[in-house]
């Protein structure tokens, strides 16, 4: 289910005298299976697009096709979209309402229209796939610590079985173990599931070491659309959007600078460490 | 979304009635409601609707903003007109079958929706010119005198002042949530009742639970920065009058004088205005 954006854009509050652009003539294609980092400064406009992609707010000009179709278009059911794309919002532990764990992952799939048999096994897989152990699925989600609410909410998204996944700032508020698991658990589904994933983020670290495809976001327009490597590459313009290159990146210049000859397109410690290890013997 | 929502009804502009103590216009506002409803007759009436009339030239709102109050009374005033016009005896002008018209009625009918008029558009005007935080400071300073009687004037005023604070945020939670859960596949907008009812559940439940997250990090963020309630507590903007108070104030009293002495001397001047059987009687 490969995505098209075609001139996407939304402005909000176009009716009153405070226009603001958030999101402005963006095109781009996406083909299954991608893992995509989209990355932008808090108000880049990362997270109303978000929203166009999976439906939830209609765009002021431009439109999305998914899988060849025009969702937006007047005869379209956008509700059956919501099946297709699984969107993960910030701290989507803010979502959870129901009594136990299970009832509340199983909300997505009856609401799709599943009979209960299968709303059970969909939503007993994606507590599994999230890694949840059997105990917590009857007791209540507000009992549990911040970050299996936040595994509850994605399984509570997975269980609807997306074939894209859409998550913004999945990592916001965990300690760095949670934030580890999290992403490789994203980056599992997308690996092994097949998912096409698009991960917001706002950390260039978060996204360095995962993604097959950056895009960066500012003010509302796609300024760079490339592979990690080539992406951080720009690294004047990254900083003029108030984005960082990731750490392993920014030591490598540093080295650089001192005068050992390294090359430094390195984004991983792995890769970075490989690089000294060359120049050095 | 959240950048559309205002608070209250407040209209920023810079303008004598804005920049008003908002114990002036409380105050103001009170006593000339009270005007509206002690004496009933057309002269002061004319005084009322002069004062609000100078009142609304001044203050700088867009007069369709002043008169968006009356929509929502829009069904009462029609009934009272209504009511009055058929119910009130009187001598009969106008007769059909069982309907009867009097000029005690249409009479009365006028001067209801005048009154309701006034009464909401100053209301209003009160509403539009005043923040919210304001009016609650306000208010807090002229129900100070309670506290005599052991009355939570400071812990009602906070009250009031954080539950306004809270408006846009909670919005803003609701939006998110809303869309949160029509991800999920929730529709809120349901036929029936008893569905949609139960479709409000999955937002009210993490609304609440938020709401009451927030009241505790609130609660806990005032008390490590040492509030401990109202005693001995100073402003970062005290309320002080100011020339243009005081000035109010004087018009204020002076309005009020020439509303009590017109409403006792109506009737003199009625009888003085109105030879015998002239058509000006309609009126009065």
């Amino acid at each position: 289910m490969p995505i098209i954006a075609d001139g996407l854009t939304y402005v909000y509050g176009s009716k009153t005298k405070a226009k603001t652009t958030a999101v402005d003539n963006v095109t781009f294609k996406i083909n299954d299976g991608q893992f995509i980092g989209l990355i932008g400064h808090t108000g880049s406009g990362k997270s109303t697009l978000l929203m166009l992609l999976s439906g939830l707010i209609k765009p002021t000009s431009g439109t999305v096709y998914i899988d060849g179709e025009d969702i937006f278009a007047k005869d379209f059911d956008l509700h059956s979209i919501h099946g297709k794309v699984g969107i993960v919002f910030q701290y989507p532990e803010n979502q959870l309402f129901e009594e136990t764990v299970f009832k509340d992952v199983c909300f997505g799939p009856k609401n799709m229209g599943l009979d209960k048999k299968e709303t059970e096994l969909c939503a007993y897989e994606a507590l599994k796939l999230v890694g949840l152990e059997d105990e917590v699925f009857y007791q209540s989600p507000f009992d549990l610590s911040g970050g299996q609410k936040r595994r509850v909410a994605i399984a509570g998204i997975l269980s609807m079985k997306p074939k894209i996944l859409v998550l913004d700032e999945p990592t916001a508020g965990l300690d760095p173990a949670g934030r580890k698991e999290i992403l490789d658990l994203v980056k599992n589904l997308c690996r092994e599931k097949g998912m096409t994933v698009i991960l917001v983020s706002h950390s260039m670290d978060d996204v360095a070491e995962y993604v097959d495809r950056i895009l960066v976001m500012n003010d509302g327009r796609l300024e760079i659309d490339a592979v990690p490597k080539e992406a951080f590459k720009h690294k004047e313009e990254l900083e003029g959007f108030g984005l960082a290159l990731p750490q392993v990146t920014q030591a490598m210049i540093k080295i650089k600078e001192i005068g050992i000859p390294v090359r430094t397109d390195a984004i991983t410690v792995e890769e970075a460490a490989n690089e000294i290890m060359r120049v050095l013997y | 979304m959240f950048k559309e929502v205002s608070l209250g009804q407040y209209y920023q502009a810079d303008s004598v009635i804005h920049r008003l103590d908002p114990r002036v216009k409380l105050v103001g506002t009170l006593l000339y409601m009270i005007s509206l409803f002690v004496f009933n007759n057309i002269f002061c009436y004319a005084v009322a609707a002069l004062l609000l009339a100078s009142v609304m030239m001044l203050c700088k709102v867009p007069v369709g903003y002043m008169f968006k109050g009356l929509r929502a009374v829009l069904f009462i005033m029609l009934f009272t007109v209504v009511f009055n016009v058929f119910f009130t005896t009187g001598d009969i002008l106008f007769e059909f079958g069982i309907i009867h018209i009097s000029k005690e009625g249409i009479k009365m009918a006028v001067l209801m929706l005048v009154r309701l008029t006034l009464l909401i558009v100053s209301a209003s005007i009160m509403t539009l010119t005043t923040t919210p935080n304001r009016l609650t400071d306000g208010l807090e300073k002229l129900f100070r005198p309670l506290k005599l009687f052991k009355a939570p004037v400071h812990e009602v005023a906070l009250m009031m002042s954080i539950a306004l604070r809270f408006i846009p945020i909670l919005s803003e939670e609701t939006d998110k949530i809303v869309k949160a859960q029509t991800a999920r596949g929730a529709k809120f907008d349901s036929k029936k009742l008893i569905e949609r009812v139960k479709s409000l559940i999955p937002l009210i439940v993490p609304l609440f639970v938020s709401a009451f997250r927030r009241a505790s990090d609130l609660a806990l963020a005032m008390e490590a920065r040492g509030y401990h309630g109202g005693e001995g507590r100073t402003k970062l903007y005290p309320l002080k009058y100011e020339g243009r108070d005081f000035v109010s104030y004087i018009i204020l009293a002076l309005y009020v004088a020439v509303i009590v002495f017109l409403g006792i001397m109506s009737a003199r001047i009625v009888a003085f205005l109105t030879p015998e059987n002239s058509y000006l009687t309609l009126f009065f």
